[in-house]
């Protein structure tokens, strides 16, 4: 479970429909790692002997909450938690009916990988289109399609390639994702999930655990573009310590890139100018910073600078504006209509941000822009146009997840009301402007 | 791998100092719930690492049931001492006291009487956020809380409604006399804990490490003796929790996995003297970390095996 070499964390959510094996295949990944506990499989037990029949269930695991188990249904995203010899894994396992959309983009805004389950009998169906849609729509870079029950059809090589051809005919039109692997399993009995099923002769591709562990991830991470949104400005204010009582640093986590000492940076929306004067971390100074550690700045010159402002690098610029395009998924059950007022949060700055146009609304079965519709109600995914009482320093959300995201607020209530991915900046900040720094 | 890269320790503490953060930034007086406890010891780690050169910007919080380990409260105050903390105690006899807390007739842990005196505590001092050392593995409902979970006026959880969590932009807004508890270990499991204590040569009070100790069973645990009572003009803290005659008396070589307080944690028979030691108990373990707080059911592990043969 330990070992001397670095080991990596995967996050990953599972999108299914009801009694596709979704609940099944995290058991046997719990099962089969070794990581359900005997107190947990002796609980599961004894609500099987009582209430199941003698049926252990594998989804009492993650169900916890007790509305949950009352009513057999889950309500919410459940995060699992396993480990093999070769890397850390973070189960989000989002349910598939109740509040669809709000829980899948909950539990996989933060995933590397998303595997979605197919049920061989009944192949591609509208929920297999939707889960793989907003997988795409949030930008997962790895996608897994479990093909499961194929004990249920046989073993047929030439079912599996048919759901195969079927999911490859709609992938291009998405044009997201690094990779898509797809497997022919049994979550009940196990084949192809952890060890290698001696059903499928035909089958030389990895199981799906052996994909979950060596399926490439360490270039997930924008290493391109410099972003770092200051979060929290560090000032000791000690007077007895002179040289504390002068540190001014600037903390946060790089969102995109790879920061220097001695790199020249600009902070926007200011269009200052400086050069990185060291990389503070508690561990000791660094002669650079990746994306996304958590470092704080100083720079060379005492410039003004507060949290929601955003130190780049000079080439790769980001786009700046306060009239802003993309998508959206709305979670309220009060619909979404022009002219609403919100607070908007990005990075690390909220502002208030009116939607002043509703340009589509997405038919989640086409993929297709459907024009000018009046709202968009609960679970919708559509095209917005957002005015921000101060302009974004952002990216498109393909660049990057951190800096191209945004979550709306509903004012007064505070709830959590949409999801947003922005579209790319029609226009960069230009290096030339501003150019001094004192 | 390239240099440019995280292993999942690095990756789980960027993410939990980014929340620390977060916290610092958008609230307006939050707090640092601090136990002494393993977990809430490395939030105190991430803090400072968050923070530093500054100060911690928050004080600590710690609520006492009266029936404290003595060597997890030195542990405590020394800490936020070293640290240049302020610590704010509060306590369930207090609350007694004063009257907010009625003690259920009969009932000896205090488990729950701490609720109401965190409570008034985050009244008292106008506490909008409190941090808190939770984790997701830990227990089927915390599963699906949030990282910044919502607490209304009264202090309630509302798992059914909860705000979406997406990507790392937390919605840290509350309105007057609402507040947020806020977790940043929520995806560490208990092994990443104690790597993590590893990494950071984190000093643990000793009670983690195996030592001599006089337990007696009860309920299907090995709870620790009390200390005597001494002091002859004050009701004896411990009545109802000391062993009686049909309570056997063992002095065993024991530590504790998880802390609760002396009444209600159980000791694990363990010869775990140093951190590699617990890292490796915790890699062979068979029952959660929750399970050896309510039974200790080392011993009937090999009948388990067979339950679990029987099933899968």
């Amino acid at each position: 479970m330990h070992s001397a070499h670095p080991i990596e964390l995967l996050r990953f959510n599972t999108c299914g429909s009801v009694d596709d094996g979704k609940s099944t295949l995290i058991g046997r990944l719990l099962y089969d790692s070794k990581s359900i506990m005997e107190d947990q499989m002796e609980a599961l037990e004894r609500s099987a002997d009582i209430t199941g029949g003698g049926q252990v269930n594998l989804a009492n695991l993650t169900d916890g909450l007790r509305a949950e188990r009352e009513q057999g249904i889950t309500i919410d995203v459940a995060y699992r938690y396993f480990a093999t010899p070769k890397r850390k894994f973070i189960v989000a396992d989002t349910p598939g009916h109740v509040q669809y959309t709000r829980n899948m983009v909950t539990g996989a805004s933060t995933a590397n990988l998303s595997i979605v389950l197919v049920d061989a009998r009944l192949g591609v169906i509208e929920q297999t289109r939707r889960h793989t849609y907003l997988a795409a729509l949030l930008g997962i870079p790895h996608l897994v399609i479990a093909v499961n029950k194929m004990d249920l059809v046989g073993w047929s090589e030439e079912r599996f390639l048919e759901i195969r051809d079927a999911i490859e005919g709609f992938l291009p039109k998405l044009d997201a994702f690094k990779d898509v692997k797809f497997v022919p399993i049994s979550a009940l009995n196990g084949d192809n999930v952890v060890d290698f099923s001696k059903h499928t002769p035909w089958y030389c591709g990895p199981t799906l655990l052996g994909h979950l562990e060596t399926v490439h991830i360490a270039s997930d991470w924008n290493l391109s573009g410099l972003r770092f949104p200051v979060q929290w400005v560090n000032r000791p204010n000690n007077p007895t310590d002179q040289k504390l009582h002068d540190f001014r640093g600037l903390s946060g986590q790089l969102a995109g890139g790879i920061v220097k000492v001695g790199q020249k940076v600009m902070v926007l929306p200011s269009g200052m100018k400086s050069t990185v004067k060291e990389i503070w971390t508690y561990d000791g100074s660094l002669q650079q910073a990746f994306c996304p550690q958590s470092v704080t700045l100083v720079l060379e010159h005492d410039i003004d600078i507060s949290r929601g402002d955003m130190i780049v690098g000079l080439d790769n610029l980001p786009g700046m504006s306060s009239d802003l395009r993309g998508r959206v998924c709305w979670m309220n059950q009060r619909p979404l209509q022009p002219g609403k007022k919100f607070f908007l949060k990005h990075s690390t700055q909220t502002v208030q941000a009116i939607l002043s146009g509703l340009d589509s609304r997405i038919d989640i079965q086409t993929f297709d822009p459907i024009p000018s519709p009046a709202e968009l109600g609960v679970n919708d995914i559509g095209e917005v146009r957002i005015r921000t009482a101060k302009p974004l320093i952002f990216d498109g959300y393909g660049t990057n997840r951190l800096t191209g995201s945004f979550i709306l607020i509903e004012q007064g209530t505070n709830q959590t009301v949409a999801a947003g991915m922005l579209y790319p900046p029609t226009e960069l900040v230009k290096p030339e402007y501003n150019d001094f720094a004192i | 791998m390239s240099s440019y890269h995280l292993d999942h320790l690095q990756h789980l503490e960027t993410e939990a100092i980014h929340i620390m953060r977060e916290v610092a930034a958008e609230f307006e007086r939050p707090a640092l719930l601090f136990s002494g406890g393993k977990d809430s010891i490395c939030l105190l780690r991430l803090a400072e690492k968050a923070f530093r050169p500054s100060d911690i910007p928050m004080p600590f919080l710690n609520v006492e049931t009266g029936h404290e380990f003595p060597e997890l409260i030195e542990f405590r105050d020394r800490r936020a001492k070293e640290l240049g903390a302020k610590l704010f105690v509060r306590t369930v006899d207090e609350g007694i006291a004063k009257g907010f807390v009625t003690p259920t007739p009969g009932q000896i842990s205090r488990n729950q009487l701490q609720i109401p005196v965190l409570l008034n505590a985050i009244e008292e001092f106008q506490f909008d956020c409190c941090i808190g050392g939770a984790r997701r593995d830990e227990e089927k409902a915390r599963a699906k809380e949030r990282f910044f979970s919502f607490r209304d006026a009264f202090g309630q959880w509302d798992p059914k409604n909860q705000r979406p969590e997406i990507w790392n932009l937390y919605n840290a807004r509350v309105n007057q006399g609402e507040n947020m508890r806020v977790f940043p270990l929520s995806n560490w499991t208990e092994m990443d804990v104690w790597e993590y204590i590893k990494k950071e040569k984190l000093e643990v009070p000793n009670i983690y490490f195996s030592h001599e100790r006089e337990c007696f069973r009860r309920g299907g645990q090995w709870l620790p003796v009390p200390p005597p009572h001494t002091d002859s003009t004050k009701p004896d803290p411990y009545s109802g929790a000391r062993p009686t005659a049909k309570d056997p008396i063992k002095k065993m070589v024991c530590r504790v996995r998880t802390i609760a307080d002396m009444i209600s944690t159980g000791m694990i028979d363990s010869p775990a003297s140093t951190v590699d030691d617990i890292i490796g108990e915790v890699a062979a373990a068979r029952v959660t970390e929750r399970g050896t707080r309510a039974d200790d059911k080392a011993s009937e592990a090999a009948m388990e095996d067979r339950k679990k043969q029987g099933y899968f």
